[in-house]
Order: structure tokens, then C-alpha cells, then sequence
């Protein structure tokens, strides 16, 4: 039985380039084994197995243009992401995928974009990121925020650095602890969203980080006007499996690893609300 | 198939005696019997050889928090209703490996189960051959079908049997899924026991049901047979122990997520997963890596509970910390979103969470109980009387 008739079975992988982000994160480009790289949209996630370790849910962080190999952004939080994190090159790993929904790019050509991220929520952005502005001409004004936590967790600086220098993206960085080397905005990712010069009735947000940043963002977007209809986020729940059979993910009648984990904030506006959904 | 197999709807009528010739008959043919068996105060699941295995003259008597089994005055083979086994067991079991992993060098092999065993379940009640189709559901007919359960599935042989007597916690009438098993099954039984006569009317579900059954001595089935065995089964319908509305429970459920009635049985409950063990439908389950010295790793897939404060865990806290957030989450998902996830109910009402809860917490209370106070909750007062 061959991988693609068995969902639950990974298929093996290597680690090509690494690329050490910040202390606790890196990037790592994964090269299949056999075969060529399946395709992916922007916003979905691979499961990667540490052999013996465990395995988790990691968002692509790459292009999906580039038909190489899938690069994943992973932060050493636990056992199975340290283990993926300190992975070197040509080490074997398991992956299954690509699984879940996608930021919504194709629905966006013609609007103004505005991309939101809290710390790693960078990572399953960045692919959106690519889309935009490989076809830059189709969209509106093109915005990006991202928060952070302090400077030295900014993620792809390099290509941040590149990003800001183009005249046709506007992207303001802000972080919750400066030192004193930081010269840009300190407090949280929401309050910028007043300051920025977009067409609130026709903008598409797309909005990742952490479950509450991502509520304030959606409220001080609706300020903004912004509709809840135009508001994608990005969930995280527990996965055990990624294919709608383990029942962790659950959220409300959803599962977050099929139905998500990119939605659209007014189907789960109320439910968010709830507390211990 | 044979060719003297007998067609699906064909009723026969086999003694009581027969039932070890069937068991022959499927063990000859290559399957491995499962069946009803006393052990350790319980009628619980596992392999028969013959009819001495299976729980003659034992019933039990259920009630919330409480199982006993007792004799019988009569000799009945079936005559208990549900004991703490499922066939979820068999099908989609506690814990099974899902694959190995070879290293070696720099080379990595990845080799899947085989999964090739051939089950024969005798004694599913029409509530379990419900809930086997809702797992069917589940895990046959997403987006991603589970290649394990899939196998096992397709190789089963299902004998059904009508229920002779409700048990104390039963509603399988309000969730329309018995007690008279409707379809799905290969063979069912309706055990006849009157004065002396104690015969089975056998009725032919599949091809595989009828060249089974054709192999077995047996006369025609007389229409009195065929009135006695639907009259054993009226009968049972109108002995339920518990009953539960269902009209407006999706949204009933889905519309109160803040109701206190969820606070209030969590005083109550214990978050010991009892109940979704013990369900025949509830399919969640965690994973779990091991590796060897020798390079070799493996992944086992284990039954899990949403009880459980592990079950939510994200980096940072569970997600479902109190246990009332935990019940919540059961109930809805059993009863309401199971609905809008899979298109069917996720509760059979086969009573085994009422009955296998240490403290006695009824489903079928729970939701009568949301159901009275939502009026209340929803003009913003706080519900409690
Ligand atoms: C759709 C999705 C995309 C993700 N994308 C990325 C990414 O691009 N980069 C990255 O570094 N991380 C990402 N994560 C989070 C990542 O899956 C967790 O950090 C990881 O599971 C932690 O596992 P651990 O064993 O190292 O840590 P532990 O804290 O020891 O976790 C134990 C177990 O709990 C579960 N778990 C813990 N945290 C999470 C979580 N946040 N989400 C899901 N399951 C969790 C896992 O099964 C894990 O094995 C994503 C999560 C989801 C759901
Ligand atoms: S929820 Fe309770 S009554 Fe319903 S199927 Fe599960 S164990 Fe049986
Ligand atoms: S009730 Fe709980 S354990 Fe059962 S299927 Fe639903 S989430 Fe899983
Ligand atoms: S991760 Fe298993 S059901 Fe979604």
C-alpha cells in the first residue's frame, strides 16, 4: 500500500537547506524522496513526522510557484517541533499533506489586501505573500502588519528588508518588547490598522496569529469597516491526524483540519466568542 | 456465490440448536466468530466456538450507574440487551498500529498493516448496526477514507438480533435506530421462546446472509412465525427505558453553548471518559510514536476522549480546561453536530453512557433539562429555578 492510497501513511522526505530564523525557529526546505512535490495553495499545512518522535501540523511557508520542494517555518516549542527544528540537512522525516483551506488570493484580484500576522503567523502568510505580489498589477493597495514580540524575533529579515524597499507594499512592523537599537512601533498589531490607507469596503483581509490577536484584529477591522465577510483567519486546534477522523480539531460543527484551517470570520464570528468552544 | 444460496428478504426458521451449526458454518468459511460471553459480571464480546460460549439464560438489568446480570427463568441465548462492549472494538480497535518504519543508512521504508481478517459479529442489536453505519459514515465516506476500518469493514459478516426485551436505559425508539434491525446486516434473528418451543425466524439481509443460512437445516417461515417474531419486537418497543426528544435538538444544543445546565452537571461529572468509551459511535482516538533500538519506529493509533484535559491541548493550555466546557462539547457533538458533520445523529440510544457513568448522569435527562430552561436562559436570567 503506497501513500497515496493510505492517508495515515507519511511519505519520506529530506531536509534540504536550513535556515536558522531566530533562536528557537528555522526554516527548513523539505526535498521528496521519490517522486515530485505535490502542489499546494497558500494557507495549507503538511503533517511532519520526527521518526519516533510524534508528528505535527506545520503550514507551508513557501512559494507556491516554486516547484522544488516545500519549505516549512518551525518553532521549537516541544518535543516533536525541537525535534523538526534541529533537523540538519539530509536528515529523512516524514510528510503527509498538503491538507486544509486556503487564503483567499483569486478572490482578492481586483481589491486592496490587507495581511495581518502576529508572530510565527508570519509563517503560513508568507506564501500569500508570494502570490500577491508575483501578480502585484491585480490587486489595490497592498498592505502588510506584522507584530512581533521583540525585534530579535522578527522572521525573514532579509527578505522583509527587500519587501519594505518596494514602493508598492506598505508594511509597518511593530513589536510588544523594543530594545534599545529599535527605532519602529511598540504595542500590539490592531492599533495600526487605523493608520494604514486602504479602501475598507473593498479589502481583503487575511489575518494569522494568535487566537486573540486574530479577535482584536477582526474588531478593529469591523471599525475600520471592514466586513466580517471579507475577514479570513488562520486556526490552530490540537491535530492528531489532519484528515477529519481523530475528532481533536474540532470546532463547533467544523473540523479545523478540513474545514479550516483558513475561514472566514463571519461563519465562526459567534462561536469564537464562546469561551472553551 | 452458491447457487442454492437463498435471495435477501427469505425468512426460514432454524432451532436453537442451529446457532452452533452457524457459528460452524462461518468459522468453516473462514471467519472469525465474535460473539456474546459471561466474564467477570458482564456480557461482553469475543471469539465463540460454539453455542455452550454464549450467555444462555443470562439477562442483565440496567440502570443509571448500575449493571448486574441475573438468571433467567428461560434458556435464551440473547436475552440481555447491551453489556460495556461495542463491535467498535473489532472494527475500529482501542489500539492499532498504523505503520512501521525501517531505517536503514539514510534510507527510510514505511510499511502499512495488512488489516486482512475476516470478523463474523453474532447478536448485534439494531441500535449496534446502527452505530456501525454512523462509523461507516465517519470513517468511509469523508474526503479521506480510512483504509484500516474500510478493510475490516468490507470483510465483516453481521447476524443481527432483535431485541426481546428493552434494557432499563434503552431509547433506541426515540432514535429511530430499533429495536427491530431494519437493514445493513447479513442475517438477523428474532429468538422465539414460548412453553417448549424455543426456534430463531432467521431473515436473509445479503447474498453472503443466504448462502450462509442455506448450508443450516431449516423449514419455511409460517406466517405465524413471522407474526410471533413481530410481536416479540412491538412488544420491546413499548417497554423503553428512557426516551429523548429529538425534534429541534440540533438546535436546541447549538443555540445554548452558555446555558447553566452545562455548569450544573459538572458538578456531577467526573471527566473519567466512561461514556465515550463505552459508546458504540464516539471515534476519537490520539496517536502515539515509539521507536526501537534497532532504527525501527512505529505509529500507534489509541481510542481518546474529549473528556480528557490532553484532548484540547494546544502550546500555551488546553482549550477545553473546565469540565464543563468537556461535557459541552460531548453532548453537542453527539447530538447536534454530529448532524451538520455527518448527517446523522451520533447517538444510537443504545443507554450505555447512562449505564456506565459512576455518578448516573442521563443523557436523556441532560437534554430534557436544556430543553425546560431555554426559555429562561435565553430572556437573560440566569435559568435556575
Ligand atoms: C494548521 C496548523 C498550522 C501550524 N503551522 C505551524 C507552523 O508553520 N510552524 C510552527 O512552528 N508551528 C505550527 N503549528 C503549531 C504546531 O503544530 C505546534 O507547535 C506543535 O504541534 C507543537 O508540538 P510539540 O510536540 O513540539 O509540542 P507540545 O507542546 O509538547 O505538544 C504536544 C502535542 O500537542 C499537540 N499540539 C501542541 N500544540 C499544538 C498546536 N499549536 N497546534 C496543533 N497541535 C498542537 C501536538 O499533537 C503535539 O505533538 C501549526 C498548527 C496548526 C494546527
Ligand atoms: S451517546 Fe450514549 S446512548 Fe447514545 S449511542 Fe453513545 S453510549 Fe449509546
Ligand atoms: S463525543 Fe467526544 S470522544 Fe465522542 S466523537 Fe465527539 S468529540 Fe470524540
Ligand atoms: S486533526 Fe484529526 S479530525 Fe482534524
Amino acid at each position: 500500500m503506497t501513500a497515496a492510497e493510505d492517508p495515515f501513511i507519511p511519505l519520506p522526505y529530506c531536509v534540504g537547506r536550513v535556515r536558522r530564523e531566530t533562536g528557537d525557529t528555522a526554516s527548513l526546505e523539505l526535498l521528496p524522496l521519490a517522486g515530485p512535490r505535490p502542489s499546494f495553495k497558500a494557507g495549507q499545512f503538511n503533517m511532519l513526522t520526527a521518526f519516533g518522535v510524534g508528528e505535527v501540523a506545520i503550514s507551508m511557508s513557501g512559494d507556491p510557484a516554486e516547484t522544488e520542494g516545500f519549505v516549512h517555518t518551525v518553532r521549537n516549542v516541544g518535543a516533536v517541533s525541537g525535534a523538526l527544528a534541529r533537523l540538519e540537512t539530509g536528515a529523512a522525516l516524514g510528510l503527509r499533506g498538503p491538507f486544509g483551506t486556503a487564503w483567499p488570493t483569486e478572490e482578492a484580484i481586483g481589491a486592496d489586501v490587507l495581511i495581518v500576522a502576529g508572530g510565527l503567523g508570519l509563517a503560513p502568510l508568507r506564501p500569500a505573500i508570494y502570490e500577491v505580489l508575483a501578480r502585484r498589477e491585480r490587486y489595490g493597495r497592498v498592505v502588510l502588519l506584522y507584530g512581533t514580540r521583540s525585534p530579535r524575533d522578527i522572521l525573514y529579515r532579509a527578505e522583509m528588508g527587500r519587501w519594505r524597499r518596494r514602493l508598492d507594499v506598505d508594511i509597518e512592523i511593530t513589536v510588544d518588547h523594543a530594545d534599545p537599537a529599535w527605532h519602529g512601533n511598540v504595542g500590539v498589531v490592531p492599533r495600526l490598522i487605523p493608520r494604514m490607507s486602504f479602501d475598507p469596503q473593498n479589502t481583503f483581509a487575511m489575518v494569522c496569529g494568535p487566537e486573540v490577536m486574530m479577535r482584536f484584529t477582526a474588531s478593529a477591522l469591523h471599525e475600520a469597516g471592514v466586513s466580517f465577510e471579507r475577514i479570513w483567519i488562520s486556526m490552530e486546534r490540537n491535530m492528531k491526524c489532519a484528515i477529519g477522523l481523530c475528532g481533536h480539531c474540532q470546532f463547533g460543527p467544523d473540523f479545523i483540519c478540513k474545514d479550516g484551517p483558513v475561514m472566514r470570520y463571519d461563519r465562526i464570528a459567534s462561536l469564537l466568542a464562546v469561551r472553551e468552544i | 456465490m452458491a447457487q442454492d444460496g437463498l435471495s435477501v428478504g427469505v425468512k426460514a426458521v432454524i432451532g436453537r440448536e442451529e446457532i452452533g451449526a452457524l457459528i460452524a458454518a462461518l468459522s468453516a468459511r473462514g471467519w472469525r466468530v465474535l460473539g456474546p460471553r459471561v466474564r467477570d459480571g458482564a456480557i461482553i464480546y469475543d471469539d465463540v466456538a460454539g453455542l455452550d460460549d454464549l450467555p444462555a439464560g443470562w439477562t442483565d438489568t440496567q440502570e443509571a450507574g448500575r449493571y448486574r446480570i441475573e438468571r433467567r427463568t428461560d434458556a435464551a441465548l440473547f436475552g440481555y440487551a447491551v453489556g460495556p462492549h461495542s463491535w467498535k472494538r473489532f472494527l475500529h480497535p482501542p489500539v492499532e498500529r498504523l505503520w512501521q518504519a525501517r531505517r536503514e543508512g539514510d534510507k527510510v521504508t514505511i510499511i502499512a498493516e495488512k488489516n486482512d481478517e475476516k470478523f463474523a459479529f453474532l447478536g448485534v442489536r439494531a441500535c449496534e448496526l446502527a452505530a456501525i453505519m454512523v462509523q461507516d459514515r465517519v470513517f468511509m465516506e469523508g474526503p479521506y477514507p480510512d483504509t484500516a476500518y474500510r478493510k475490516r469493514r468490507e470483510n465483516t459478516f453481521l447476524i443481527a438480533v432483535n431485541c426481546g426485551e428493552a434494557g432499563g436505559t434503552c431509547f433506541c425508539v426515540s432514535m429511530k435506530t430499533g429495536p427491530k434491525a431494519q437493514a445493513g446486516f447479513d442475517l438477523a434473528l428474532t429468538e422465539l421462546i414460548e412453553g417448549e418451543r424455543h426456534e430463531f425466524l432467521v431473515e436473509v439481509g445479503s447474498e453472503a446472509g443466504g448462502a450462509v443460512l442455506a448450508d443450516l437445516p431449516r423449514r419455511p417461515a409460517a406466517p405465524e412465525d413471522i407474526a410471533a417474531a413481530e410481536a416479540v419486537t412491538a412488544r420491546t418497543a413499548n417497554a423503553m427505558g428512557r426516551t429523548l426528544e429529538t425534534e429541534g435538538l440540533k438546535e436546541l444544543l447549538q443555540g445554548n453553548p452558555e446555558h447553566p445546565r452545562w455548569d450544573d452537571v459538572a458538578q456531577r461529572c467526573l471527566a473519567c471518559a466512561n461514556c465515550t468509551m463505552v459508546c458504540p459511535t464516539c471515534f476519537c482516538t490520539t496517536i502515539a510514536d515509539v521507536s526501537a533500538l534497532d532504527g525501527t519506529a512505529e505509529r500507534v493509533r489509541k481510542w481518546d476522549s474529549c473528556f480528557s484535559l490532553d484532548f484540547s491541548y494546544i502550546h500555551g493550555g488546553s482549550v477545553r480546561k473546565e469540565t464543563k466546557s468537556r461535557y459541552r462539547q460531548w453532548m453537542t457533538h453527539k447530538l447536534a453536530h454530529w448532524i451538520d458533520q455527518f448527517g446523522t445523529s451520533g447517538c444510537v440510544g443504545c443507554g450505555r453512557c447512562i449505564t456506565w457513568c459512576p455518578v448516573g448522569i442521563d443523557i436523556t435527562e441532560e437534554a430534557a433539562s436544556i430543553r425546560a430552561d431555554s426559555g429562561k436562559c435565553q430572556e437573560g436570567g440566569n435559568g435556575r429555578a
